[in-house]
């Protein structure tokens, strides 16, 4: 698996400077990513998946922000130490995003084509034919139809799941291998989220770029992932494949989580398991595991230290200092 | 039970919002169809969940059912009483058996206002109290039923997370003692560690209360797990109305079927061998709705017929309606 290694994180830490003290919004994660394969971040509000993205790409805002340490090697390089104007050939172009909110991540007094296009002429080169000949492909790429025309549609003349696509077709533009998608369909209706991840599976089949794509939603985990991450706090408390992850979820979060979901497809056989009390405030640097709080399964040492991320399977971490299968120390 | 055993019955609800033109003189230049034509019954005690997405007028069907908005059309009985044309101490008395919990935790309560201010409201409107130990006593014993600790009732929401905020709003519900509940979208704004919490809550104040709701939501596999019977709604039409396992498991609307096949689930293995039926485009606009069925245009089955004539609400049997000239 390491030969084909495309961008590795390592003990990346960022933190916010605030009027009301330090946010803690990531707090030493490491994770890799392979070429063509999608990994899933997921999690809850606050739990830094998107920070620790953003942190990646350079897109935190410094000061506030701090990355405190890390870092992500990507290609031989590593991302968190580039200037911006090295940073300017990565992002968009070789590792792309797409954002939450299709409604504000495009400009709404500029044409979708000159958006489009924009970023062909300024990473690739092209000249404006050439470029725009390339923007309708894209639309049609992801389903738009009549694109020659829509070019010089404005965003508000576009549906929230036809403005996502568009979103999506500007991040392919200069073919990147890493695309990274930041909660893209939870802004949109379920039959629409539908047709985006049918439109997501095909284009990885077509365009072959690995993904990350962050969520909060274990349901779209399940069509699409092949690995995933759960992060809580700042914290990775597991990772595995997709399989492993739902069939046997080994830290207590994870398994509380999937017990907290009704099921579409299965009739009512029980009340919800609920996990009592709430997230931990950012304010405070973990000292132990940040869950232990709200875990069933705490024993004194959770509170006193941070569980490593450690194998207890092939390809299965986790960051606990339970055994929950006998509820004794692993 | 020697009482009617349906507490809210709706028939034929229309509710259109006019567009009009002109700034001294206006005149009317057309309508959204929000709601169009809707008719269910929710007996004592049961939960029925109204589902549908963004735009296809769930949540103002629950408003107009408790009066926020005067309907266009049709009529709406609660515990006897006629909503369209209650007045004065009638229409407070609905108003205290009919009640609202909210979708979002952060806007619907005052922020300038105490916890025991935004829960003792109902009861300073109704006159539910005789002395402000009462009152005070009154918002503790809330505070109690919704798992809150009543040292809390002097804080301000700002001071709340977004699941606790959602426990003062079913406090505040529950001040004035109502018989019926709209819930819209309770939980939607809520993480999914949280979700589980007030979904619970619900259930339990529902089997200690007796309340009876109308559980408005877009999480289908949330309504499975909470709803006797489940409403499907489409651009202003209900399209679908069975018994929660009946529709999810037979699903006889082409509407209802693509809504069920869309819903991601949270199992690689199954994810991979269910079926999805994307359905093409977009919900059309309610201004200029589609004529004959409302989903014709979007429908992989539809035929003729579908363009030229509104399918009739008929029940298929077992109580199982829905409205569908091929079903």
């Amino acid at each position: 698996m390491s030969d084909n290694l495309l961008l590795c994180v390592d003990d990346l830490r960022t933190r916010f400077h605030t009027p009301e003290g330090i946010v803690y919004a990531v707090n030493g994660i490491s994770y890799a990513l392979h070429e063509g394969e999608t990994l899933a971040v997921v999690g809850e509000s606050g739990c830094g998946k998107s920070v620790s993205m953003m942190s990646i790409l350079g897109l935190i805002p410094i000061p506030p922000g701090e990355i405190a340490s890390g870092t992500a090697m990507y290609r031989g390089r590593d991302l968190l130490k580039l200037s911006e104007p090295e940073m300017e050939t990565v992002r968009g172009k070789e590792i792309a995003m797409v954002f939450q909110d299709p409604m504000t991540s495009l400009n709404p007094v500029l044409t979708i084509g000159k958006q489009i296009t924009e970023s062909l002429q300024k990473h690739i080169g092209m000249d404006k034919t050439d470029a725009s000949d390339r923007a309708v492909e894209l639309l049609d790429l992801v389903g738009i139809s009549d694109a020659r025309r829509r070019l010089g549609d404005y965003p508000h003349q576009f549906s929230g799941g036809m403005r996502q696509r568009v979103m999506i077709a500007m991040q392919l533009a200069c073919n990147p291998t890493v695309l990274i998608a930041d909660e893209p369909t939870t802004a949109l209706d379920v039959t629409i989220q539908a047709q985006i991840m049918e439109l997501v599976i095909r284009l990885r089949e077509q365009v072959g770029m690995a993904m990350i794509w962050i969520t909060h939603n274990l349901g779209v985990v399940a069509g699409l992932a092949e690995r995933v991450i759960v992060m809580y706090a700042g914290l990775i408390v597991e990772e595995a494949p997709v399989d492993d992850l739902f069939e046997d979820p080994c830290h207590p979060y994870t398994a509380a989580l999937l017990a907290a979901l009704p099921r579409v497809d299965r009739r009512r056989d029980r009340r919800l398991k609920s996990i009592a009390g709430a997230p931990p405030s950012l304010l405070i640097e973990p000292v132990g595991c940040p869950f232990a709080p709200r875990c069933e399964f705490a024993v004194e040492q959770c509170q006193e230290a941070l569980p490593v991320l450690e194998p207890i399977g092939p390809r299965h971490k986790i960051a606990c200092w339970v055994d929950v299968e006998t509820g004794g120390r692993r | 039970m020697s009482q009617d055993p349906v507490l809210v019955q709706v028939t034929g609800l229309v509710k259109h919002f006019p567009i009009t033109r002109g700034i001294l003189i206006q005149h009317r230049v057309g309508a959204v169809q929000a709601v169009d034509d809707i008719s269910f019954a929710i007996p004592h005690g049961e939960t029925l969940g109204l589902v549908g997405e963004s735009g296809c007028g769930k949540t103002t069907a629950g408003r107009v059912v408790l009066g926020l908005y005067p309907a266009t059309a049709g009529s709406i009985s609660i515990d006897g009483h006629n909503v369209r044309t209650a007045k004065g101490a009638e229409l407070m008395s609905i108003r205290r058996k009919a009640q609202m919990i909210f979708q979002d935790p952060y806007a619907s309560l005052n922020p300038r206002w105490t916890v025991s201010a935004i829960v003792g409201e109902p009861l300073r409107v109704h006159k539910l109290y005789k002395t402000q130990v009462e009152r005070t006593e009154r918002v503790k014993d809330l505070m109690g039923l919704v798992g809150l600790s009543s040292r809390l009732v002097n804080r301000f929401p700002h001071e709340f997370s977004g699941g606790q905020r959602q426990r003062i709003g079913i406090a505040r519900a529950l001040a004035s003692d109502p018989l019926f509940i709209v819930c819209d979208e309770p939980i939607s704004a809520l993480d999914v560690s949280i979700q589980a919490q007030v979904v619970n809550l619900l259930e339990d104040l529902q089997e200690r209360l007796g309340l009876t709701y109308l559980f408005i939501a877009h999480d289908l596999s949330m309504v499975r797990h909470i709803c006797n019977r489940v409403a499907v709604m489409y651009l202003g039409v209900i399209v679908e109305l069975a018994e929660r396992n009946e529709l999810y498991e037979t699903p006889q609307h082409p509407y209802t079927r693509s809504l069920l096949s869309s819903v991601p689930v949270p199992d690689p293995k199954s994810a991979r061998l269910r079926k999805r039926q994307v359905l093409e485009g977009d919900v059309p606009s309610p201004i200029n709705p589609p004529g004959g069925c409302r989903f014709h245009t979007r429908c992989p089955v539809a035929v003729e017929r579908c363009s030229l004539e509104r399918p009739v609400w008929r029940d298929l049997g077992g109580e199982h309606w829905v409205a569908c000239h091929l079903a």
